[in-house]
C-alpha cells in the first residue's frame, strides 16, 4: 500500500496503541510488583513500588523449592522438545519424501489427535502409566519420563504438519542429485535437507518447548514431590494463608525469562517456518 | 534385488514408526480405554483394581444427560458457559489479531519492537501470565478494581472478578489476551504469501486503501482463517489451563468450563466413569462440530471454483 490517508493512519495509530496497552499491561504488572516490599502488594494496587527491593528475588527459592522444579522444568521440556523435533523430522521426511499407502489417513489421525480434550486421555493415561509400572517395573507415572513422552506427542502432530509443509518447499533436484552421487534417503535427509530447514526445525523446536513448559493439566496429576515442575509449583506460593503477590510475581518472571527469551531472538524463524509450512 | 525393493517400500513406514507408535500409547489407546471406563460402575472403592468394576452399560451416560437432576443440570449449564465463552474468545482474539495483521502489514518505525511486544502473551507460560491476572483482579489489591473504582469512578463499590458473574467477563478477558496473538503470528505469517503486485494494480485502478483491505487482503486470508479458526475453536472449548489457574480447583459457576468441570466432577467426587462418560459426549460434540465445519467450507470452497 503506498501512501495510505490519514484516517487510515490514525485508526491504525489509535488501535495499536490500546493493543498495546492491553497486552503490556499484566507485562509491567509483573515486573513492578516482583519489585516491591510485601506491604505494597497487601494493601490497594500501585503502580510503582514505595521502595524498590530485590528481596523478592532472594525469597522466592526458600519460600518453595523453586530450583528443584526450574531444574524439572529443564529435563522435562529439553528432553521433550529433542525427542519431538527428532521424531517429527523422520515422520515429515517420510510424509514429504514417499508416496505411499496410509500417507493421508496418518496425516489425519495424527492431526486430530490435536482435537481430543485433555481431560478425556488424562485418567486412562494415568491408569495406564500405573499399570505399566506395576507389570513391567518401568516407573512412568510420577517420572520426568514419562511426562516427556506425554508432553513430546503434544507438540508432535503440529510439528509433523509443518516441517512436512517446510520440507515439501525444498526442492526434490538436490535429493537427485544426492542420489546421482550414491547417497540413500537417510544420508539424504541429514546431508541435504535438514541443513536446508533449519529455520523450520527451529521454530518446531520453540513450539515444542513452550508447549512442554507451559502445560498444566498433566502436570498436576503425572509429577509427586519430586517430579514436580513449575506449572504446578508455582501455585506453592498461593496456597499459602498469606500470599505473597511480590514473590508470586518475581517467580512468574524468572521462570517465564527462558521461553521469553527464546523466543524472541527466534520469533522470526517461528514466522519464516509458518509462512512455509503450515500456512499453504 | 527383492529384499532391497521390500526395503524402499518399507521405509517411509519405518520413518513414522515413533511417532505413531507414540500417538498410540498416549493418545489412542488411552482414548479407548477412556470409552470402556465411561461404561463402568468406576467409583472410588474400584480405583486400586478398575477392571473389577461392574459394568454401568450407558448408566453413567444417562446420568449426564438426564437435564432433570443436578448432575446433567450443572453438566447442561457448563456447556452453555463453555460455548458462549468460546464464540466469544475466538471471535474477539480472531478481530484483534486480524486488525493487527494487516495495520502491521507496512513497514513504520518501530514495527519489529511492537510485533515482539505484540507476541509476548504467546510466549510467556500460561500459569506465569494467568497467575498475573488472578494478581490484577483481586478484589482489595488489584490493578483493575483500583483502576475501575478508585482512578476513574466507574464502579460505586468494588466488584469480585474472581467469585460471582463478573468471573465470566474475567476468564474473556484473559483468554483473548493470551489467544490473539496466535490469530495475528499465523496472519501475519498468511499476509506475507499474498504478492505485492495485487496491491499496486488495485491502487493503480484507484482502490482505497479500505477497499484493498476488502477487496485483497481478507478474501486472500480465506484459507489461513479456515484453519485458524478451527484451530482456534478446538484449543479455546478444550481450556484447562486458564480457569484452572485463574479460578484455582473450584471455578465459579458463572466460569464453569467443560474441561474443568469434568476434572472437578472427576476428582472431587472420584466417580472417573462419569467422568469418562462426560469426556466422550464433549469428544463426540467436538467431532460433530468439526466436520460440520469441513464439510461446510469444502463445500464452500467447490461453489467458489
Amino acid at each position: 500500500m503506498i501512501d495510505p490517508p490519514a484516517s487510515y493512519r490514525w485508526t491504525r495509530r489509535i488501535a495499536l496503541t490500546v493493543l498495546l496497552a492491553f497486552t503490556l499491561t499484566p507485562v509491567l504488572v509483573m515486573l513492578s510488583s516482583s519489585l516491591k516490599p510485601l506491604q505494597d502488594v497487601q494493601g490497594p494496587f500501585r503502580g510503582i513500588p514505595s521502595t524498590i527491593t530485590l528481596r523478592p528475588y532472594a525469597d522466592i527459592w526458600k519460600t518453595v523449592p523453586l530450583g528443584r522444579y526450574f531444574v524439572n522444568s529443564l529435563i522435562v521440556s529439553g528432553g521433550a522438545t529433542v525427542c519431538s523435533v527428532l521424531i517429527a523430522i523422520l515422520a515429515a521426511y517420510a510424509v514429504s519424501r514417499y508416496r505411499f499407502r496410509g500417507r493421508r489417513l496418518f496425516t489425519v489421525t495424527v492431526l486430530s489427535t490435536q482435537m481430543f480434550p485433555g481431560i478425556l486421555f488424562l485418567l486412562p493415561l494415568f491408569l495406564l502409566f500405573v499399570n505399566i509400572g506395576n507389570s513391567t517395573g518401568v516407573a512412568l507415572y510420577g517420572s520426568r519420563g514419562g511426562l516427556i513422552l506425554t508432553y513430546l506427542t503434544f507438540s508432535l502432530p503440529f510439528s509433523i504438519w509443518m516441517l512436512a509443509g517446510y520440507f515439501d518447499s525444498i526442492p526434490r533436484d538436490l535429493d537427485e542429485a544426492a542420489a546421482v552421487d550414491g547417497c540413500g534417503p537417510l544420508r539424504t535427509l541429514v546431508r541435504i535437507v535438514i541443513p536446508a530447514a533449519v529455520p523450520g526445525i527451529v521454530a518446531v523446536a520453540v513450539y515444542a518447548f513452550m508447549t512442554a513448559w507451559g502445560e498444566v493439566l498433566f502436570a498436576s496429576v503425572m509429577t509427586n514431590d519430586e517430579t514436580r515442575t513449575l506449572a504446578v509449583g508455582l501455585q506453592g506460593y498461593a496456597t499459602q494463608t498469606d500470599v505473597y503477590w511480590n514473590q508470586v510475581m518475581a517467580a512468574s518472571l524468572v521462570v517465564s525469562v527462558p521461553v521469553v527469551a527464546g523466543f524472541l531472538l527466534l520469533q522470526r524463524f517461528l514466522v519464516a517456518g509458518l509462512t512455509a509450512g503450515a500456512v499453504k | 534385488m527383492i529384499r532391497k525393493r521390500l526395503g524402499r517400500t518399507g521405509l517411509p513406514y519405518l520413518l513414522l514408526l515413533p511417532a505413531l507408535a507414540l500417538e498410540l500409547l498416549i493418545h489412542l489407546v488411552p482414548m479407548v480405554v477412556g470409552i470402556v471406563m465411561s461404561a463402568k460402575q468406576l467409583t472410588q472403592f474400584f480405583i486400586r483394581d478398575w477392571s473389577a468394576a461392574p459394568w454401568a452399560g450407558l448408566g453413567n451416560y444417562r446420568v449426564a444427560v438426564d437435564f432433570s437432576a443436578p448432575i446433567g443440570r450443572s453438566l447442561l449449564n457448563s456447556f452453555w458457559v463453555t460455548c458462549a465463552f468460546t464464540v466469544l474468545s475466538v471471535g474477539l482474539s480472531w478481530l484483534i489479531g486480524t486488525a493487527a495483521a494487516i495495520f502491521m502489514q507496512d513497514a513504520f518505525k518501530g514495527r519489529g519492537l511492537l510485533r515482539a511486544a505484540f507476541l509476548l502473551p504467546y510466549a510467556l507460560p500460561v500459569y506465569a501470565a494467568v497467575i498475573t491476572w488472578s494478581f490484577m483482579f483481586q478484589r482489595d489489591t488489584g490493578l483493575v478494581n483500583h483502576l475501575l473504582h478508585d482512578q476513574l469512578h466507574l464502579t460505586s463499590g468494588r466488584p469480585f472478578w474472581l467469585i460471582g458473574d463478573n468471573s465470566f467477563t474475567a476468564l474473556v478477558t484473559v483468554s483473548v489476551w493470551k489467544s490473539w496473538p496466535f490469530a495475528f503470528l499465523t496472519l501475519t505469517a498468511g499476509l506475507q504469501n499474498i504478492p505485492r503486485e495485487l496491491y499496486e494494480a488495485a491502487a493503480m485502478d484507484g482502490a482505497g486503501v479500505w477497499q484493498q483491505i476488502r477487496r485483497i487482503t481478507l478474501p486472500s486470508l480465506r484459507p489461513v482463517n479456515l484453519v485458524l479458526v478451527l484451530v482456534l475453536f478446538l484449543w479455546t472449548f478444550n481450556d484447562f489451563n486458564t480457569p484452572y489457574v485463574l479460578f484455582g480447583k473450584s471455578a465459579p459457576q458463572a466460569a464453569d468450563l467443560i474441561s474443568i468441570h469434568i476434572y472437578q466432577s472427576s476428582f472431587v467426587t472420584w466417580n472417573f466413569g462419569s467422568g469418562s462418560a462426560m469426556s466422550v459426549l464433549l469428544l463426540l460434540f467436538l467431532l460433530l462440530v468439526t466436520a460440520g465445519y469441513l464439510f461446510a467450507t469444502s463445500r464452500r470452497k467447490g461453489a467458489d471454483d
